[in-house]
């Protein structure tokens, strides 16, 4: 008897009791699905948390000026500009794992077309922030470095800002545009880029070039960079080193002595994402383990139904014995079934678990994301739950005595 | 049988001793018998007297507890249970008093079962269920499930599943004790057919009306053999036409 025809004996056996053997695969069939739908919508989760990080900029570090403390009150990060211009060329030049850093000024600001008016966000800045930032123009150019340098009267808008001066999805390149009645030139759309994490909205602003904000919006102290530097190391792996680096150079350059507090603060935007994503990921085991233990019952309701099966069968076992099959070959008929029950559980629940997590990637916006390892681990798991489960039932059937069983009532 | 060949079953000083928890009960005494090819035996005996037993040992179903039992020249008394059962599946074939089908399996399938266990391959294995169930009348009924046949017809179903691996032995426990008297005629007809054509029958059964179609009949009491003796059988198609004649006399 070879194992083709125990699976046809188990087969014509499970089709006997179709409604018990599909509610018996039940319990299977929801585990399976479970843990895959629970670990894609983990995996969706943690996903959409990396991209609103992404949308930051990547490999990202923010310097801002340090605190003042004047007459007892302690005047928070920025209020003292310790940041100088400097500061920014040597970081650029000196620190080999900073790819690219970008001073930022910021202001809010009336901006007014022909005929309409909005206050925003103004930022003078450089061409390498748009680059930290991945952050391109959708239409018309950017500004460039020599724009800095010969500090033109250019500006780029956020699509906020160029539907309420412009009208809904107009091109503003080439209009004309007044900020603190200084008239400039749009030469560039910004890419949408949509909310920051908290609500706030990217693009609601209008970036012009660094020495252009200086001298016509926010004048300031000459060598002191009244604002954030935005910096981005050369890789993810790089950042703690360039994290590390820059510190040092602006201590250095600062001449604080050791065990004097930094006059500036450094932030790791990378380090809040990765934590967020160990967040979700943490969320996504605990979900998942759950939906093992689903598993888990499923396999012991296989049990359940594997037992009950060989009692009401007694007498088939006897009459099988009494014709020649031998225990090892009960034994396989009923591990078959189990198994048979268990694998055609975890397949209906591959289906069942890959619909869900489709249906809430296409809900919720989340990108598809079913871990194929996790797929084939709860098949296999499934399929193991079934001859793990299956085992006893059907030992118990192998070592009947065959004539207890045939006169078994 | 030629005379001084070995009997295909010989039983010497067998004993079965039962423990109901602390009391062993000795339920066959030390039987010696011996059963030639051909023969067509009917054990008779009461209730308690050890028949059952008997059987059970004859059909490799249980090991004695003391002395010999060869069968087909083999000793099966040290068997463990996998060589027990296929000594089952190649020599015996069993009929029950239940007859104990597979419900919700057809016929034909039911009769291929030994052969599903011998390791014939499907073909030959459909082949060869289908001549048996022609040889005991049902080659019409091949896919009728067992609740769709008589009880006539399903004991000859089972008759046909004995059949199928070509035993030498055919063990029938009590196979009229759910049939009216006229089925039991008929299958009483089938059985002495199949002991004409050299297989060897041994009928278990405490009705004497049954044992007359035997050409030997031994009686058990109390776990030893009271008496054994040979007769001159009754011809159980012969009655079965009689009768048919007399209940279609015109009114």
């Amino acid at each position: 008897m070879n194992l083709l025809q125990t699976f046809r004996i188990a087969f014509r056996a499970l089709l006997r009791n179709k409604m018990r053997s599909f509610l018996t695969t039940l319990g299977v069939v929801i585990g399976v699905g479970a843990v895959i739908a629970m670990v894609a919508i983990g995996e969706g989760a943690k996903s959409s948390v990396e991209q609103a990080f992404a949308a930051m900029g990547t490999n990202l570090l923010i310097v801002m000026s340090g605190a003042n403390t004047a007459g007892g009150v302690r005047g928070g990060f920025g209020s003292q500009p310790t940041l100088t211009w400097d500061d920014l060329k040597a970081i650029q030049s000196e620190v080999p794992t900073v790819k690219a850093a970008a001073a930022f000024l910021r202001s809010t600001s009336s901006v007014v077309s022909e005929d309409q008016n909005w206050t925003t966000q103004v930022g003078g800045t450089s061409p390498e922030y748009l680059e930290i930032r991945s952050w391109p123009v959708a239409q018309g150019r950017a500004f460039t470095q020599s724009d800095v340098e010969s500090a033109t009267k250019v500006a780029l808008l956020g699509r906020t800002v160029a539907d309420k001066l412009y009208g809904p999805s107009a091109d503003p390149v080439g209009q004309l545009l007044r900020i603190n009645n200084v008239p400039f030139e749009v030469v560039g759309l910004l890419a949408t880029k949509g909310q920051s994490a908290i609500g706030q909205d990217y693009d609601d602003t209008v970036l012009v070039p660094s020495s252009t904000f200086r001298a016509k919006i926010q004048g300031g102290l000459r060598s002191y960079l009244n604002g954030t530097i935005f910096i981005q190391a050369t890789s993810g792996a790089d950042l703690p080193r360039a994290q590390e680096s820059v510190t040092a150079l602006l201590r250095d350059r600062h001449r604080l002595a050791q065990g004097v507090d930094d006059d500036f603060s450094l932030r790791n935007l990378t380090e809040m994402a990765s934590a967020q994503a160990q967040g979700t990921e943490t969320m996504t085991t605990l979900l998942a383990s759950i939906a093992f233990v689903s598993l888990l019952v499923g396999g012991i309701g296989i049990m359940n139904i594997m037992l009950v099966s060989v009692t009401e069968r007694t007498r088939e076992i006897g009459l099988r014995m009494a014709i020649g099959a031998k225990p090892h070959q009960i034994l396989a008929q009923f591990l078959v079934e189990a198994f048979t029950l268990s694998s055609m559980g975890g397949a209906l629940g591959v289906m069942f678990g890959v619909g869900t997590a489709l249906y809430l990637a296409s809900r919720f916006g989340w990108p598809l994301l079913i871990r194929p390892d996790i797929v084939g681990v709860s098949v296999l798991f499934s399929a193991l739950v079934g001859i793990g489960f299956g085992l006893y039932p059907a030992y118990k059937a192998s070592r009947l005595d065959p004539i207890d069983a045939l006169r078994y009532e | 049988m030629e005379p001084g060949a070995r009997p295909l079953i010989e039983l010497s000083e067998v004993v079965k001793d039962y423990y109901l928890g602390e009391i062993e009960l000795r339920v066959l005494k030390g039987i010696t018998l011996s059963i030639r090819d051909g023969e067509f035996v009917a054990i008779m005996g009461s209730s308690g007297s050890g028949k059952s037993t008997l059987m059970n040992i004859l059909g490799c179903l249980d090991r004695p507890s003391a002395g010999r039992y060869s069968l087909a020249g083999h000793d099966v008394s040290g068997l463990d249970r996998g060589a027990l059962a296929e000594m089952r599946n190649q020599t015996l074939g069993f009929v029950f008093q239940n007859f104990n089908l597979l419900s919700r399996t057809s016929a034909l399938e039911n009769v291929e079962l030994p052969l599903v266990y011998a390791g014939v391959r499907s073909r030959e294995r459909k082949l060869r269920a289908e001549r048996a169930l022609e040889r005991v009348g049902l080659a019409t009924r091949l896919d009728h499930h067992p609740n769709q046949l008589s009880g006539g017809q399903q004991q000859r179903v089972a008759i046909a599943r004995a059949l199928v691996g070509e035993p030498r032995l055919i063990l029938a426990d009590e196979p009229t004790g759910n049939l009216d008297s006229r089925t039991s005629l008929e299958v009483m007809g089938l059985f002495q057919e199949l002991g004409r054509s050299g297989i060897t029958m041994v009928v278990v059964t405490h009705e004497p009306d049954i044992a007359t179609y035997a050409s030997r009949v031994i009686v058990l009491k109390d776990g030893l053999v009271e008496s054994d003796h040979v007769q001159e059988p009754a011809d159980a198609r012969a009655e079965l036409e009689k009768s048919m004649t007399r209940t279609q006399v015109p009114a």
